[in-house]
C-alpha cells in the first residue's frame, strides 16, 4: 500500500517541484548585495527588462496592457496611460473615468509637435489625486507612434525628467519591433527571390532537353513538358509560406524527371520514405534547392553514375529529412562561409537560404546539419518538428 | 501447455514486429516508383493501424474475463470501446486533423494559444498515458506466467525491453506497418481458434452458460496458488486441499470452506471436484446500473483523448481521409470485439475456477488447451498467446512513443537537440514500477479508469476546442483541472483502496457520470466569465478546422 502510494505520490511531487523550480529560477531577483544606489540600480534594471519583452510586439493594445504595469512602478506614479494616435490603449491605475477623454484632447498638439508636455489636470471630483499629468511622444524613426502619459498630484520636474526618459525607452524597444519585422519581410522577399532563382538556368536546360526529344520520341517530350508545366505552377505558387512534404517530394520527383531527361542513365536516385511523415507541414521549396544541389554536385564530379539518396524518416516528434549525394564535395571551409553569407556572389543561395528560413521558422536548433569533405560527397540533413503553433500546410 | 509453442509464438510475434517496423519503409530505386514511396497512408492502411494500436490487452484477454467472472453485463465494454469511434467520427476526427496537430498538447497550444494550458495538457497525457500502460504490462505479465509458469515480473519487463529497445534501434521507422500488422494478427489470433473451440463445444453437446447462478465446474480442477492469496467467498465451497489454508496445514483432506475471507498460502493446492459451483465475485458492487453508465459515460467520451489514438490521425493526408479511416476503423474493431465475448461465454463453462484466483483474464489463453486438446489444442494456445502478446505490444509501443514524445517536447528541460530516444526509457519505467507494485485490478476495469480520465479532461477540451467560439485559456485550465483532475484523484484512491465498499467506492472507481459533467461545466462557466481572454485566432483556427481543405485556399493557409 505503501509503495503504490509512492507510486502514485512521487511523479506528482516531481511534477510539482520541476514546475516550482522552473517558476522560482525565472523570477528570482538579484541577490541582496550592494549598497541602497546599487539595489535600486539592479531594482530599476529588472523592472525594465520585465517590461520590454511584450513591447518587442509593438505598440498594441496587448503589449500596452503588459507593459504599463512594469513601467508604472518603474515611474513611481498614480496613473499610466499609453496611447496611440488615435485611442488609449491602456490606463494603469486611478482615473481613468474622468480624465480618459480630457487626455485625448491634449494629445493633438503633441501629436504634431512631437515634444514633451506637461499640464494640469482639471476634475470635477474633489477627492481625485491627478492634479497634473507629463506627456512624451513614442518615436520610431521621426514619426509620431503614440505617447506616454504619466499622472500625479502635483507638478514635478523629477517626474518630467523621469517620463522623458522612459519615454524614449520605451521608444527604443519599439524601433527594436519594428526592426523584428523588416527582418520577417527580408525573409519573405528572399524566398521571392528563391523562387525567382529557380527558374533562369534550369528553365532553359529543361527546355533544350525536352526539344532533343521533340522528333525521336515526341510521347516522351509531351509527359515531360507536362512535367515541366506543373513544376513550375508549383514553384510559382502565390499563396502560402507551408506546404507538406507529400507536395515537395511531389515536385522533387518531376524536377528529377526533367533533371533524368539532361542527364539519362548518369543519374540513379533512391528515394525512402516513412508514410508517416508525408503530411508534416513545412516552409515551401525547402528541399528541392537540396536537391538540386545533390544533381549539380554529383554530376560536376562524376564520369560514370552518379548516386542521390533521399530519406525521410519518422523520429519521435520530428521528421528527419536526409539527401546525400556522392559527388565533388566540398570544402568545409568553404561551406562554412556560405552559410555564414560571406561565399561570394558566384555562390548558389540555395543552402544559405534553406538553413535560414528552417532556423527562422523553428529555432536555431533546427539549422541544417551537412556532413562533407572535397571528393567525399555531401550529406544533408534537416530536421523538420512534426507541428509548430502557426505553421499550417 | 507445452511452453515450446508458445515461446516460439511470442518470439516471433517480437521478430515479426522489429521486421516489418525496421523494412516496412517504402524504397524506390527508379524515379517511375518515385510516386508510390511518396504516396500518403490511405484510409484502409491507416485504419487498421489504428485499430491494431487500439486493440489492447483490455480487448485481448479482458473483456472475455470480465464476461466469465461477471456475466453478459459487461458487454458493455466492447459497446462502449466501439461507440467512442461513433463519438470521435461524429465530432472530433476531420476538424482535430484539419488543425495539423500532432499530439493533444499541440491542439492546446494551437487553439488556445497559451503556452500554460499546453503545459497542463502535457501532465494529464501523460498521466493518462501510464494510466493505460500499467494494464498493459500487467496482462503480459499474466500471460507468460500462465504459459511457462514464468513469474510475474517477466513480463512486464520483456515488454517494456522490447519497446525500448524497438525505438531505440530506430525499428519502429514505421509504425503505421507495424500496427496494422499487428491489427490482423490479433485478428487472426482470436478468430481462428473460435471455430475449433465452437465445434468442441458443439461436440460437447453444445451446453448453455448460465449468469444467474455460480458456474459449475464440468470436470474435475485443481487450482494451483503461485503466490499468496486472500480468497473471498460469497458462499461455502468444498475442496480437497494439500498446502497451508487459513494457516492450517492440510493435506490432501476435503474440508468445506465457510464464505468469507480466506487466507491461502503460496504453493498450495486446492482440488475442485466435478460439479462444484464456483462462486464469483460479487459483480459490479451495490449499484450495478450506476457502474454501467459510468463505464458507458468513459468509453463514449475517453477514445477521442486517448493519446496514442490522436498521433495515428495525423498520418491522414486530410480531414476527409481521416473521417473515412474512422468509418473503417469502426467496422474492424465492431469485427474484433464479437469475437472475446465468445471467449467469455465459453469460459464460464469450461474454466469457471479461473474467477477464484483473479486469473479470470487468463480464459483466452486456456481454452484452446481445455476444448481442443492435444497439439492441436497446443497450437492453438501458442496462436492465442501470440497474438495476446501483439496486443501489448502494440498498444504499449504506441503509448510509450506517445507519452515519450510529450516528455521530450513539453516536460524535460530542452537542451538545443532534444532526445526523443532517451525519454522513452523514462516513459515506461513508471508504469513499469506501477505494473510490479499494483496488482489486482482487472485488465478491462484498469483500463477503464485510463478513459474516465480521459473522458473528464481531453474530451470537454476537444468538443468546446473544436465547437465552441467562446473558449478561453482560462476555462479550459479550470476544466482540466477539475474534471480530469478530480476523474485522476477519484482513480488514485480507488487503486489505493480508499473507499473498498458502498456508495463511495461505486463513486470513486467509476468516476465519468460526475467528473465529466463537472468538466464541461467548470470550462464554459469559467470562459464565460473570462470574455476578455478569447484567444484573438479563435475564428482563423475555427475556420481552418471546419473548412474543407479545397475550400480553405488549398494548402497554404497561414494566420
Amino acid at each position: 500500500m505503501t509503495l503504490a502510494a509512492l507510486l502514485f505520490l512521487g511523479p506528482l511531487l516531481a511534477a510539482a517541484g520541476f514546475l516550482l523550480g522552473r517558476r522560482t529560477a525565472r523570477t528570482r531577483r538579484p541577490s541582496d548585495v550592494g549598497t541602497p544606489v546599487e539595489l535600486a540600480t539592479f531594482e530599476t534594471l529588472h523592472t525594465a527588462s520585465l517590461a520590454a519583452p511584450p513591447l518587442r510586439a509593438g505598440l498594441t493594445a496587448e503589449a500596452a496592457r503588459k507593459s504599463a504595469r512594469r513601467l508604472r512602478s518603474l515611474l513611481g506614479t498614480d496613473a499610466l496611460c499609453l496611447t496611440d494616435r488615435d485611442t488609449i490603449l491602456t490606463w494603469d491605475g486611478a482615473g481613468e473615468q474622468h480624465h480618459g477623454a480630457q487626455i485625448m484632447d491634449q494629445m493633438a498638439a503633441l501629436l504634431d509637435t512631437g515634444r514633451d508636455r506637461a499640464f494640469p489636470l482639471s476634475c470635477e471630483d474633489l477627492d481625485c489625486p491627478l492634479r497634473w499629468a507629463v506627456a512624451v511622444p513614442l518615436t520610431v524613426d521621426d514619426r509620431v507612434l503614440g505617447t506616454l502619459i504619466a499622472c500625479a498630484p502635483r507638478e514635478s520636474a523629477v517626474l518630467a525628467r523621469a517620463a522623458g526618459e522612459v519615454g524614449r525607452w520605451v521608444s527604443v524597444q519599439l524601433e527594436l519591433a519594428e526592426l523584428d519585422r523588416s527582418r520577417t519581410r527580408l525573409i519573405e522577399a528572399e524566398i521571392k527571390a528563391l523562387r525567382a532563382q529557380i527558374s533562369p538556368h534550369f528553365i532553359f536546360n529543361s527546355l533544350a532537353a525536352i526539344a532533343s526529344f521533340v522528333r525521336t520520341d515526341p510521347e516522351r517530350a509531351r509527359e515531360l513538358l507536362l512535367e515541366f508545366a506543373d513544376f513550375t505552377r508549383y514553384s510559382f505558387r502565390r499563396h502560402g509560406d507551408f506546404t507538406t512534404l507529400a507536395d515537395e517530394l511531389h515536385s522533387i520527383d518531376q524536377y528529377l524527371a526533367l533533371a533524368r531527361a539532361r542527364f539519362g542513365d548518369r543519374l540513379s536516385v533512391t528515394l525512402q520514405v516513412a508514410p508517416e511523415v508525408l503530411p508534416v507541414a513545412l516552409p515551401f521549396l525547402c528541399l528541392q534547392p537540396l536537391v538540386e544541389n545533390a544533381v549539380k554536385h554529383g554530376i560536376e564530379g562524376a564520369v560514370a553514375t552518379s548516386r542521390i539518396t533521399i530519406s525521410a524518416l519518422d523520429a519521435g516528434n520530428e521528421a528527419e529529412v536526409v539527401i546525400e549525394d556522392d559527388g565533388v564535395g566540398m570544402d568545409p571551409q568553404r561551406l562554412r562561409r556560405i552559410l555564414r553569407g560571406d561565399g561570394g556572389p558566384s555562390t548558389g543561395i540555395g543552402l544559405l537560404n534553406v538553413d535560414e528560413r528552417l532556423r527562422q521558422v523553428y529555432g536555431d536548433a533546427y539549422g541544417l546539419v551537412i556532413e562533407t569533405g572535397v571528393g567525399a560527397g555531401m550529406k544533408v540533413t534537416a530536421r523538420i518538428p512534426k507541428y509548430r503553433a502557426g505553421v499550417h500546410s | 501447455m507445452s511452453q515450446t509453442y508458445a515461446v516460439v509464438a511470442v518470439a516471433s510475434v517480437v521478430l515479426a514486429t522489429a521486421l516489418v517496423g525496421g523494412f516496412g519503409l517504402r524504397v524506390s530505386r527508379t524515379t517511375s516508383d518515385f510516386y508510390v514511396a511518396s504516396r500518403t497512408v490511405g484510409p484502409g492502411l491507416n485504419a487498421a493501424a489504428i485499430s491494431g494500436e487500439y486493440l489492447s490487452a483490455a480487448s485481448f484477454l479482458g473483456i472475455a474475463g470480465l464476461v466469465l467472472v461477471q456475466g453478459p453485463d459487461m458487454l458493455w465494454y466492447p459497446v462502449g470501446y466501439t461507440a467512442g469511434y461513433l463519438v470521435l467520427l461524429l465530432f472530433v476526427a476531420a476538424p482535430l486533423r484539419r488543425s495539423g496537430a500532432y499530439t493533444l498538447p499541440d491542439f492546446a497550444e494551437g487553439r488556445l494559444e497559451s503556452r500554460a494550458v499546453r503545459r497542463l495538457v502535457s501532465v494529464f497525457v501523460v498521466g493518462a498515458g501510464w494510466l493505460y500502460l500499467v494494464p498493459q504490462l500487467q496482462g503480459a505479465g499474466l500471460t507468460l506466467k500462465i504459459l511457462t509458469g514464468a513469474p510475474g515480473w517477466l513480463g512486464p519487463v520483456l515488454v517494456a525491453g522490447v519497446v525500448v529497445l524497438a525505438v531505440a534501434a530506430g525499428g519502429m521507422r514505421s509504425i503505421t506497418f507495424v500496427q496494422a500488422f499487428q491489427y490482423w494478427l490479433k485478428l487472426t489470433a482470436l478468430l481462428v481458434p473460435v471455430f475449433f473451440l465452437v465445434l468442441a463445444w458443439q461436440g460437447d453437446g453444445a451446453p448453455r452458460p448460465v449468469y444467474d447462478e455460480p458456474a459449475a465446474l464440468r470436470r474435475q480442477r485443481t487450482v494451483h496458488f503461485a503466490d499468496a492469496l486472500t480468497l473471498r467467498l460469497a458462499q461455502p465451497l468444498s475442496v480437497r486441499a494439500a498446502g497451508t489454508v487459513d494457516g492450517r496445514r492440510h493435506d490432501g483432506e476435503t474440508l468445506t470452506l465457510p464464505a468469507g475471507e480466506h487466507r491461502i498460502a503460496a504453493g498450495a493446492r486446492l482440488a475442485l471436484a466435478a460439479e462444484t459451483r464456483v462462486p464469483t465475485a460479487t459483480g459490479r458492487g451495490d449499484h450495478p446500473l450506476y457502474a454501467t453508465y459510468g463505464l458507458i459515460v468513459a468509453t463514449f467520451l475517453g477514445t477521442m483523448g486517448l493519446p496514442h489514438v490522436v498521433v495515428r490521425f495525423y498520418t491522414s493526408p486530410g480531414g476527409r481521409e481521416a473521417r473515412r479511416a474512422t468509418v473503417v476503423v469502426l467496422a474492424l474493431i465492431g469485427a474484433f470485439y464479437l469475437l472475446p465475448p465468445v471467449y467469455g461465454a465459453l469460459g464460464r463453462l469450461y474454466t469457471p475456477e479461473l474467477g477464484l484466483t483473479g486469473d479470470a483474464d487468463a480464459a483466452v489463453l486456456l481454452l484452446p488447451e481445455r476444448l481442443v486438446g492435444g497439439t492441436g489444442g497446443d497450437l492453438l494456445g501458442a496462436l492465442v498467446a501470440g497474438g495476446a502478446f501483439a496486443a501489448f505490444l502494440s498498444t504499449a509501443s504506441g503509448l510509450t512513443m506517445a507519452v515519450a514524445g510529450v516528455l521530450t517536447q513539453d516536460v524535460l528541460p530542452s537542451r538545443g537537440v532534444r532526445h526523443f530516444r532517451l525519454a522513452t526509457p523514462l516513459a515506461i519505467s513508471v508504469p513499469l514500477l506501477g505494473a510490479l507494485l499494483v496488482s489486482g485490478v482487472p485488465v478491462a476495469d484498469a483500463v477503464g479508469m485510463a478513459f474516465a480520465v480521459s473522458a473528464s479532461s481531453f474530451c470537454p477540451l476537444l468538443v468546446l476546442g473544436i465547437w465552441w467560439r467562446r473558449l478561453t485559456p482560462p476555462g479550459a485550465a479550470a476544466g482540466l483541472l477539475l474534471g480530469g483532475g478530480s476523474a485522476l484523484l477519484a482513480v488514485a484512491a480507488t487503486v489505493l483502496g480508499a473507499a473498498p465498499t458502498g456508495l463511495a467506492h461505486t463513486l470513486l472507481a467509476w468516476p465519468a457520470p460526475w467528473s465529466v459533467p463537472v468538466g464541461f461545466l467548470a470550462m464554459v462557466l469559467v470562459s464565460l466569465a473570462t470574455p476578455a481572454r478569447i484567444p484573438p485566432g479563435t475564428n482563423a483556427a475555427l475556420t481552418r478546422f471546419h473548412l474543407p481543405e479545397a475550400l480553405a485556399g488549398g494548402s497554404g493557409v497561414r494566420r
